[in-house]
Order: C-alpha cells, then sequence, then structure tokens
C-alpha cells in the first residue's frame, strides 16, 4: 500500500509537467487547429533560460520561473510571427511540416549555442523530504504539484473570466465571424502562444530543477507524451489537457511499479490508440457534427 | 530580433563548418577524415570525440614542426543515412584515413562505403559485438579489411563486470537497470546476465529505461524492495548520473556498478558527488595513477577546452593517434599502405597498449575504477573467466 501511494506522488509530480506541457498544445490547437510541434522544444528553451538565471546570473527560483515564462512567451509569439502567420491560409498540412521544421530549428540551435551535453542544474530548493505514513514526499515535489495548480487555476480565470479569454474562445469557434465582431484576431493568436509558451516555460524549469539536468533534445519525449495527454483529454479543451495530463504521468509510473519498465511507453500509446478509435474526441471532447 | 541574431549566428557557423569540408580532390595533401555525431541525438559523444581528435592532429603538428595533417570535419547528424553520404564525400575528399563515428550504428553504416573505397577507418567507440565484421550476426563472418576500433567489445565488458561484482564485491543477487534503445547497453545487459548465471549468480530482475528519461523514481521505488546485493547499470552518464542520485536519495545504498558509459565529469555533476560512492564501472582509460603520456594529454586537454576530459576525448585521441602513427610508418599518405601498418600495429595509447586480433578489435584488458566522492579512487585490472 506505501509503495502503491508512493508510485502515485511519483505519477503526479511527472503528471503535473505533462499537463502544463500539454495546456500549450491544446490552446494553440484549440485557436488555430495547429499541432505544434515546436511545443517541446520551447519547453526545453525555459529550461535553459532557468538554468542561466540560476547559474549565471545568481537568481532564486521565482525570479529565475518568472523570467522563463516571459521569455519563452516572447519566443512563443516570435516564432508564431515569422514561421505560422504566413501559412494561416495555408494547407494545414504544411503548417505542421513548418512546426517540425522549426523543433529541429531550435534543436540543433541550442545544440550549436549551449553545447550538446546535459548542464546540471543547481539545487536551488534544496533536497528537504517530508515522510508522511511511510511515503517519502520530497519539497520538489510539493512545489512542482502547487506550482502547476496555481498555474492551472490562473489560465482558467484568464480563459473564462477575462477579456482577452472571451477573444480567444470567440476566435476558436469562428475566427471570421469574431473578427467581424470587432475581435483582433491576429492579437488574440499571439496571446494564445503567448500564454500556451510561458506555461512550457515555467514546465522547463520546473522540470531542470526536479531532476537537477538540462539537454538540448529534453524536449522531444515528454513533448509527445504531452501531445498523447491533450488528444486523450481531449484536443483543444483545457480541462482535458490537465486531466490527461496527470492520467498519462500516473498510467506510466503504475506500469513501471506494478507491469514492467520495458512497457511504460507502449502503454501510453496503446491508451492514445484505443482513445483515438473509441471517442476520436478525447475522454471530455463532444462530438461535433460538422454541417456541410 | 533575438530569434534573427539567433538564427544568423547559426548560419554563419553552418557555413564556417562547410567551408572546410570543401578541400582538393584525392591524391595530395594528409587530411584526416574526422566523422562524427556533431549534432542530432548522440551529440554529446560525437563533440567529445571531435575534440580529442583535433588536439592530437594539433599536437602532432607541433611535435613534426611542421602543419602536415589537417583534418576535415562532418557532421553525420547522429543518422545513419547521413553517415553513408559522409563517407561518400569523405571518399572524394582524398582523405589518407577516417576517424569515427562515435556509435555503433553510424559506424556499421559508414563501412560499406569507405571499405570499398579502401580508406581505413578507425572507430574510437563503436563497442557493438562483431561491428568490424560484415554480418554482425555471425561472429565467423568475413572482416572488413580496412575497418578497426580501439574500444573493447560489449560482451567483453559486460562479461568482466559479472566476474568483477561476483568475485570482489561479492554479490550473489544483481537488480539490472539499463536502457532500452541502444545497442550498447543492450549488448552488456546480455553479457552480463549469461556471465553472472554461469558463475552461479542470481538476476533478481530486469528494468528498462529510456535513453533521455528523467524521472526514474517509479522504477527505483518498485526496486527498493526487492533483496539484492548490486545494482547494474548498463547505460550512459546522462541517464546513470541522475539514476544514481535519485537511487541514493530513496535509500538503495547497494553498490552501483555499470560500464565505461559512467566515465565524464557530467556524471558526477548529475549525481553528485556524494551520491557517487560505492560505484564501480568498467572502462579502458582511467586517471588513477596516470601515465606520463595520459598526464600530458589531460594538461593539454585542459589548457585548449578548458574541462576535463572524459573517456570519449580520450579514445578518439588514440584513434587518431594510431592513424597519423601508421601514416608515419607507412611513409605514405597512400590508404592502403597505412591500412597494411594497422593490421600488424603495436600501438601505445593512452587508454592501453594494444595490438589488433583477427576482427582488428584491440585485445585490451578492462579496467574497474572505484568511485569514492565522485573521485576516481583505485583501479583493477578483471579478466572474465570465459
Amino acid at each position: 500500500m506505501v509503495q502503491f501511494l508512493q508510485q502515485i506522488v511519483n505519477g503526479l509530480s511527472l503528471g503535473s509537467i505533462y499537463a502544463l506541457i500539454a495546456l500549450g498544445y491544446t490552446m494553440v490547437y484549440g485557436i488555430i487547429k495547429l499541432i505544434n510541434f515546436a511545443h517541446g522544444d520551447i519547453y526545453m528553451l525555459g529550461a535553459y533560460v532557468g538554468f542561466i538565471c540560476t547559474v549565471q546570473l545568481g537568481l532564486g527560483f521565482f525570479p529565475a520561473l518568472i523570467i522563463a515564462m516571459v521569455t519563452c512567451a516572447i519566443i512563443g509569439v516570435v516564432i508564431e510571427k515569422i514561421a505560422y502567420k504566413p501559412l494561416r491560409n495555408a494547407t494545414r498540412i504544411a503548417a505542421l511540416i513548418t512546426a517540425i521544421g522549426v523543433s529541429y530549428f531550435l534543436e540543433a540551435s541550442t545544440q550549436k549555442i549551449m553545447g550538446t551535453s546535459a548542464h546540471s542544474f543547481p539545487d536551488v530548493l534544496g533536497t528537504q523530504t517530508f515522510n508522511v505514513l511511510g511515503v517519502v514526499i520530497s519539497m520538489k515535489q510539493i512545489i512542482i504539484f502547487v506550482v502547476t495548480i496555481l498555474l492551472m487555476l490562473l489560465l482558467q480565470y484568464v480563459v473564462q473570466k477575462t477579456k482577452i479569454g472571451r477573444a480567444m474562445r470567440a476566435v476558436s469557434v469562428d475566427a471570421d465571424a469574431a473578427q467581424l465582431m470587432g475581435v483582433n484576431v491576429n492579437a488574440t493568436i499571439s496571446y494564445t502562444f503567448a500564454i500556451g509558451s510561458a506555461l512550457a516555460g515555467a514546465a522547463g524549469v520546473l522540470v531542470g530543477i526536479y531532476y537537477n539536468t538540462v539537454s538540448p533534445l529534453m524536449g522531444l519525449v515528454p513533448g509527445i507524451k504531452a501531445f498523447i495527454a491533450a488528444v486523450f483529454g481531449g484536443i483543444g479543451i483545457i480541462p482535458g489537457a490537465m486531466f490527461g495530463g496527470f492520467f498519462i504521468g500516473i498510467v506510466e509510473t503504475l506500469v513501471t511499479g506494478y507491469g514492467s519498465s520495458l512497457y511504460k511507453d507502449a502503454v501510453v500509446y496503446i491508451i492514445l490508440i484505443i482513445i483515438l478509435i473509441v471517442k476520436p474526441a478525447g475522454l471530455l471532447g463532444k462530438n461535433v457534427k460538422e454541417k456541410v | 530580433m533575438k530569434k534573427l541574431v539567433i538564427a544568423l549566428f547559426v548560419f554563419a557557423m553552418l557555413a564556417g563548418c562547410s567551408s572546410n569540408g570543401g578541400g582538393n580532390p584525392a591524391g595530395d595533401g594528409y587530411k584526416i577524415g574526422l566523422h562524427y555525431e556533431l549534432t542530432g541525438e548522440v551529440a554529446d559523444y560525437g563533440n567529445a570525440e571531435l575534440e580529442g581528435s583535433k588536439l592530437a592532429i594539433k599536437l602532432m603538428n607541433q611535435k613534426l614542426g611542421e602543419d602536415k595533417y589537417e583534418s576535415v570535419e562532418y557532421d553525420n547528424t547522429s543518422s545513419t543515412t547521413e553517415a553513408v553520404t559522409i563517407s561518400t564525400k569523405l571518399v572524394q575528399d582524398g582523405v589518407i584515413g577516417v576517424v569515427g563515428p562515435a556509435t555503433s550504428g553510424a559506424s556499421a553504416a559508414t563501412y560499406q562505403v569507405l571499405d570499398g573505397a579502401g580508406i581505413p577507418v578507425i572507430s574510437p567507440s563503436a563497442t557493438a559485438n562483431n561491428v568490424t565484421q560484415k554480418n554482425p550476426d555471425d561472429e565467423n563472418s568475413e572482416v572488413y579489411n580496412s575497418v578497426f576500433r580501439i574500444c573493447f567489445e560489449d560482451s567483453y565488458q559486460g562479461a568482466a563486470m559479472a566476474q568483477f561484482a561476483y568475485d570482489t564485491l561479492n554479490a550473489k543477487r544483481v537488480v539490472i537497470y539499463g536502457d532500452s534503445t541502444t545497442d550498447y547497453a543492450k549488448g552488456l545487459t546480455q553479457a552480463f546476465t549469461d556471465q553472472f548465471h554461469k558463475l552461479g549468480g542470481t538476476v533478481v530482475a530486469t528494468e528498462y529505461y529510456v535513453a533521455k528519461d528523467t524521472d526514474f523514481n517509479g522504477t527505483l521505488t518498485k526496486i527498493k524492495d526487492m533483496t539484492y546485493d548490486a545494482l547494474y547499470i548498463p547505460g550512459y552518464y546522462n541517464e546513470a548520473g541522475l539514476i544514481a542520485k535519485q537511487a541514493r536519495a530513496m535509500g538503495i545504498d547497494c553498490p552501483i556498478i555499470g560500464g565505461d558509459g559512467f566515465d565524464s565529469t557530467t556524471l558526477v555533476d548529475l549525481a553528485g558527488a556524494t551520491a557517487l560512492n560505492d560505484v564501480y564501472f568498467t572502462t579502458a582509460y582511467t586517471t588513477v595513477g596516470a601515465s606520463d603520456a595520459l598526464q600530458a594529454f589531460i594538461d593539454a586537454y585542459k589548457a585548449e577546452y578548458n574541462k576535463e576530459p572524459g573517456m570519449f576525448a580520450a579514445l578518439a585521441f588514440d584513434a587518431t593517434n594510431l592513424l597519423m602513427e601508421a601514416c608515419e610508418k607507412a611513409g605514405s599518405n597512400n590508404p592502403a599502405d597505412i591500412q597494411k601498418v594497422l593490421v600488424d600495429i603495436e600501438f601505445d595509447g593512452i587508454t592501453g597498449s594494444f595490438s589488433f586480433d583477427a576482427t582488428h578489435t584491440p585485445i585490451k584488458s578492462v579496467l574497474v575504477v572505484e568511485l569514492v566522492d565522485g573521485v576516481q579512487a583505485s583501479a583493477v585490472s578483471v579478466s572474465p573467466k570465459m
């Protein structure tokens, strides 16, 4: 029982990361129907910004987190303006391939500039651990979980209660109609990229600190897992991405704990396939019939 | 704007790289092809080896007092298709020989082209079993004439660690937690398991991770409650460092043992010195009781790159020197003459003295190095009882 609870704690902290990255995927998809494959690399850049802030500038955890989020937001918007905006009316496959290109560009540039080896992240949060009924919970795990929940609540507030959020929802339903109603579609799309990228940046810093390592290709696998999480919960739906992230994180740890670690990724992909067959719109998605 | 600056910067660098590749057609000069993974998944190892190779060429030119040898560098992007393309380019560039690639997969992809052209190719670290042979699944298949490597095979190293764990650490029960994505780790896992069973030990469980994983808590929580005497981690330092750290944090305090993939200062950075006690790994290269030649290499490397060399850099340094030494002995820049010298050479390098066996694999002893607080404290020579 203790081992089970321990695995759930492990799964929750892993799931928090997936959820934060999945939110960016889902927001961008919701608004311009683009699967932004460069998103995992934004997460990697966030980790590097956090690394530079803490190691070279000697800043603490929270300033590093904020700076990484702001930097990633800017990078996200710039990528959108340079790479995706000119293709707004092109075929979806063109935009998708561009996204893959951007992903390679970010990885290779980071390898050239920061070097290919992994850097170790300094221990800015301490190694304090708590023992609750035999379950070991570290301070880092608590902080990751709390920061994730806070950021999600903030996001939910922005999307549901603010003017920008209302504009986002309007654009995601029908961009042309929204424009006719006076919504600045370009600005709204930029905001979406900014917010999604900022969340990925935050995830990057959290991961860097939790596992104390950053490397240029660290975004690859979490990016794909987060994408699965977003599809699982229903791509385009924000609570779906959170739910999907935690679910994938916990499934992965439980498969490792009670099955075989060799199959943990396979199980995650099988879940994706089953979801796509049984409920293509995702767990929380509604099947909307397109009118022709 | 920042993006644009980075873009310009990267393009400038790419342009810089490709200008090295131009070169004259075959026949003149002493060009050494450096064929490494400089970007992509295993770029870390390729870059370390590039540094080792370039240092070797620089020191050799200094010793000769002229700029005799020059390097032709290419990035095979850790991909087998690119590795083939680059091999063809190197043939056109008229190199005297090729050093690289770092990994067995990319190396195997280059052999047909380079061997076909009769150009000697020396891999510093292609450790996969039988990779120098035309059919690696058949250990009796024909050996590529021009293909050499200076590292020992996975099977030899894995068996040596099993022997050490059983005899010296007195471990009768072992848990293996290895990388499922590299031939290197799979080879070590297989060889270790076979030898350990043969000796009468038990492999309690074999768990796997995927290269670039950072979260090992799930598996370690599972392993923690098992009964075993040592944890074997066949894999590279980027993951092994994190596993050691997370395992120690969780209270797993048995000996942690591994292969030469542990050999990097990155391991210490990632795991932290306190986690690296009671850690043993097999290697061909150690800084314990360094010879004068090795110390000279370490000093030169630090002066050149301002960091400690690792095993990959040391192996590449030896591989490059081996090629140049063969070229000097042959007294010619003809690849066929160099190949003839290589087959029978007695080479004295910083990773050991060796000659080649029939499969062009070196005959050298395996060292087991112990880490105390992350520092190499002792090294003993081990040979597995086959």
